[in-house]
């Protein structure tokens, strides 16, 4: 009986369901109740068949975007509740008391906070940037790899699922988001957290390598024609760098969780204390892919602000050849600027030298761009609506967290401040008032091209507030901490001076949660005053690029006819040129047709990193020749295309030409 | 002078757009090796640095049989020359010749396959298994991602015998045997590197 059950389930057994924890059964009811009432009101108002065959199925790079957006927006919500409950832990366990949270809930909280909000939250929205705008600025009707894009997506939501898993099943990793070994090795972490950690990793990871290939392939072969490499979108540009950076730095990621996954499952001796395993190997592999990272993750934004500042200044981006080339520099210098994050490691004084260099020597491209910034908006007529507000947040608050991260450069200022609250204040600063900063500006920048209206400035303007607002409150009191020598993961402090602090950074991410909040309750207001909002042009904010010169939102198809580039600023040229929108002579359009192959593939990479996670060998197999059988069976479909008759395409188009000649 | 250029300016191509199916797969298929090199690159890295932590084990001059090395190295290359000849066939549109020659190509590599699998039997058996020392532990990696690679080629062969002889040397066709032409050699180059690092070098030290 014992051997069945254990074959049946591998290790897991109800023990593994944490109901002896208040806090989590509580999580679960919520989850629960949201959960099943949102696939009731699915399937009261029948919408399974529509999102099936409109959305999950899709292989139009701007729904797969759309849906990257979302899954952001939703992990988001799950990233910052651990953010919010790490600050009020550590506000409260003072003077004796322990706080509420246990030691190995904390631990795993801090971790799953760090996995979430970089893998889940940033990477999706990012991807999803690139995956609806990237195309559409280029001229081109899809990506090189439609399904590809679609399979990659579900990738990105597999891992995710294995992750939220964990909530519920059995724990995370308690080894903080970079699980370094010794500490999540098998002897130091004989549970599962760390397993979840690695499986939701790797199977996210490939779907985000896929989607490097695949966007760069766009970049280089589906530009419109005219569109040379020097006349291509600022943000294109960083797409394009961002790619290659994802494409040059996830395999080590994979590498270096596959010899850990080694380790753990096979007992090898990569990086265990004993049998001559180094775990410093791991250490600098890791951050051979970890710094790269961050710049796939701020290039992008750069590329947004880069366009917003143009286009609310009313003038070409200012040094557009200076900019390209610092972004390519930043690229290049990625690369070589691993070691700073373990100065302390002890490579010697030379090694960190030269490290310590590379990193300074990063942001002279860094700053070329804000000046190249501040040079647009000097005479221009500027715009002060969302995304350009977001822009100026982020040009002030970059700064400051540009400026401590040369400090932390310095490697004797290293040895003291490394693995403390100043550190943690330093990233947050330039992750959230450069990153999420981006993905706020880029959202109210471009969602009236996605969804055909405006975003609600009202509720946007308090959202913006409270999230800047807040992120001040709750992080400089991090810096002022981190000077005085408070590490980072602790849960609870002897000092009880330091208390008033942690109160005033509780503060500060109660500001963000009404930020988040307003943001919320933005979508919200703008969906039901979507009649008011409406914009008809396609072009809301006079736009400098292709994307602006095709409806809101734009047909399956994005351009009756592929458009022809002759300047930088395509659309601005070819307003300026009194460009007349083609009325007739339409041609049937080739396309893409959607199939399911990438959700059942995501789906059996659920079981797959599932039944690894808990040793249930059987269903791993079968899981493992699942996705080798359907993965075959889609090559023998060669008969992937559809045409859009050229009457559906005059009709689409007859019809923008009526919306236009309304607003008119 | 500016207006009379500008009115001659076209902003859209009336026909369709020159991006046939499969247009950018090649490339695709390009990079998406060199970041599966970068994978071997780290292994190799790992290689490089834990490969003379012995922890008191085996060395490489005890384990290594280089003469077992040699004949697998020959499969692969074999395999490497017949595939090259697949391609030739493929080049004359002779669809039987193509299926021919891949079986070859998949025999030599089934041939590697195994010989590895041997090898790696032996080298369990007489302790010097993958947990034995670091050095161990990265020499598995290393060459057991390659073998994984080659099984996962023989697989994709297999299939492409399928299609070939369903579909005979259509365009899909053609473009599928130049990727799988790609990985295979790809997999033929890093093997050199393998045999090269590991195993001469390895004995060597
Ligand atoms: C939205 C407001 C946010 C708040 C209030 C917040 C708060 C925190 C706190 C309290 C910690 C633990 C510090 C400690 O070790 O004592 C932390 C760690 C961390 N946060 Fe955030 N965070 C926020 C957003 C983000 C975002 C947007 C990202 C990345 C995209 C991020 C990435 C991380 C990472 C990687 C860690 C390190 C986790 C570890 O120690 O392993 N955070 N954050
Ligand atoms: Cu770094």
């Amino acid at each position: 009986m014992d051997a069945l059950t254990h074959f049946l389930f591998g290790k897991l057994t109800w023990s593994a369901i944490p109901y002896h924890e208040p806090i989590l059964v509580v999580t679960f009811i919520v989850v629960a109740l949201i959960g099943s009432s949102v696939l009731f009101a699915i399937t009261r108002y029948r919408l399974w068949g529509y999102l099936w065959s409109e959305w999950f199925t899709s292989v139009d790079h701007k729904k797969i975007g759309i849906m990257y957006m979302v899954l952001g927006v939703i992990m988001l919500l799950r990233g910052f509740a651990d953010a919010i409950m790490m600050r009020l832990q550590q506000a409260i366990a003072f003077n004796g008391s322990d706080g509420y949270l246990p030691s190995h809930h904390y631990d795993q909280i801090f971790t799953a906070h760090g996995v979430i909000m970089i893998f889940f939250v940033a990477m999706p929205m990012v991807t999803g940037m690139m995956n609806y705008i990237m195309p559409l600025q280029i001229g081109a009707r899809d990506v090189s790899f439609p399904f590809l894009n679609n399979f990659s997506f579900w990738m990105t939501v597999s891992g995710a699922v294995i992750i939220m898993m964990s909530l519920f099943i059995g724990e995370f990793a308690k080894t903080g988001w970079l699980a370094y070994p010794p500490l999540s090795g098998i002897a130091y972490s004989p549970d599962v957290g760390v397993d979840y950690y690695i499986w939701g990793l790797q199977i996210a990871g490939i779907g985000t390598l896929l989607s490097g290939v695949n966007l760069i392939c766009t970049i280089v072969k589906m530009r419109a024609p005219g569109m040379t490499l020097m006349r291509m979108p600022i943000f294109t540009w960083t797409a394009l760098c961002t790619n290659i950076l994802i494409v040059a730095a996830f395999p080590v990621l994979t590498a270096v969780l596959a010899l850990l996954m080694l380790d753990r499952y096979v007992g090898m001796n990569f990086f265990t204390n004993d049998f001559g395993g180094n775990s410093m190997m791991y250490v600098n592999l890791i951050w051979i892919w970890g710094h790269p990272e961050v710049y796939i993750l701020i290039l992008p934004v750069f590329g947004i602000f880069s366009e917003v500042t143009s286009t609310f200044s009313g003038k070409r981006l200012f040094g557009y050849t200076s900019m390209v080339y610092a972004t390519v520099v930043i690229t290049i210098l990625s690369y070589l600027v691993w070691l700073h994050h373990f100065f302390t490691m002890g490579s010697g004084a030379s090694v960190n030298s030269f490290f310590g260099i590379t990193t300074m020597v990063i942001s002279i491209p860094t700053g070329a761009k804000i000046f190249n910034w501040l040079f647009t908006m000097y005479r221009g007529r500027i715009r002060f609506d969302l995304p350009m507000m977001w822009t100026v947040a982020f040009m002030i608050t970059f700064v400051i967290g540009g400026m401590t991260g040369v400090l932390l450069a310095v490697p004797p200022v290293d040895f003291v401040l490394h693995n403390s609250l100043f550190l943690i204040a330093h990233f947050h600063n330039v992750i959230i008032g450069g990153v999420l900063f981006g993905l706020f500006a880029g959202m109210n920048f471009w969602f009236p091209k996605a969804f055909g209206f405006r975003l609600d400035p009202f509720w946007g303007k308090i959202s913006f507030w409270f999230w800047v607002g807040g992120f001040y409150v709750a992080f400089m009191p991090l810096y002022v901490l981190g000077l005085m020598g408070v590490t980072r993961r602790l849960r609870v402090f002897d000092d009880p001076s330091l208390q008033v602090w942690f109160v005033i950074a509780a503060c500060g991410a109660a500001m963000i949660a009404v930020g988040i909040g307003a943001f919320l309750m933005q979508l919200f207001v703008s969906i039901r005053n979507r009649e008011a909002l409406r914009d008809t042009t396609g072009d809301p904010w006079d736009g400098r690029t292709l994307e602006w010169s095709t409806s809101s939102p734009p047909p399956a198809y994005n351009f009756a006819f592929t458009p022809v580039v002759h300047d930088l600023d395509a659309w601005t040229d070819m307003k300026r040129h009194g460009y007349v929108r083609p009325e007739d002579g339409f041609i049937p359009i080739h396309m893409p047709k959607n199939t399911g192959t990438g959700v059942y593939l995501a789906g059996l990479s659920v079981a797959l990193g599932f039944a690894m996670v808990w040793h249930i060998w059987w269903l791993a197999i079968v899981a493992f020749v699942g996705m080798i059988g359907v993965t075959i069976w889609h090559t023998f479909n060669y008969n992937r295309d559809y045409s859009i008759p050229a009457g559906e395409v005059s009709a689409s188009e007859n019809e923008r030409t009526r919306l236009l000649g309304a607003g008119a | 002078m500016h207006g009379t250029e500008t009115d001659r300016r076209v902003f859209h191509v009336a026909e369709g757009p020159d991006h046939p199916p499969g247009h950018s797969t090649l490339l695709g298929f390009w990079i998406y090796l060199m970041s599966d090199s970068l994978i071997f690159a780290m292994l190799f890295a790992t290689f490089g640095v834990l490969g003379a932590n012995y922890a008191a084990g085996p060395t490489p001059a005890d384990v290594f049989e280089l003469p077992l090395v040699a004949v697998n190295t020959a499969m692969l290359l074999f395999s490497s020359i017949t595939y090259g000849f697949a391609i030739l066939a493929m080049q004359d549109d002779d669809n039987q010749r193509t299926q021919k020659w891949l079986m070859v190509t998949a025999a030599f590599g089934a041939a590697f396959v195994c010989i590895e699998l041997y090898e790696f039997g032996s080298l369990i058996a007489e302790g010097a298994g993958p947990q034995r020392s670091a050095f161990l532990s990265s020499f598995f990696a290393l060459v057991g991602t390659h073998g994984l690679h080659v099984t996962s080629g023989l697989v994709w062969i297999a299939v492409m015998v399928v299609q070939l002889r369903k579909h005979g040397l259509i365009e899909a066709n053609r473009r599928r045997l130049l990727c799988l032409s790609m990985f295979w050699h790809f997999l033929d180059v890093v093997w050199i590197g393998v045999f090269t690092f590991v195993y001469l070098l390895g004995v060597m030290r």
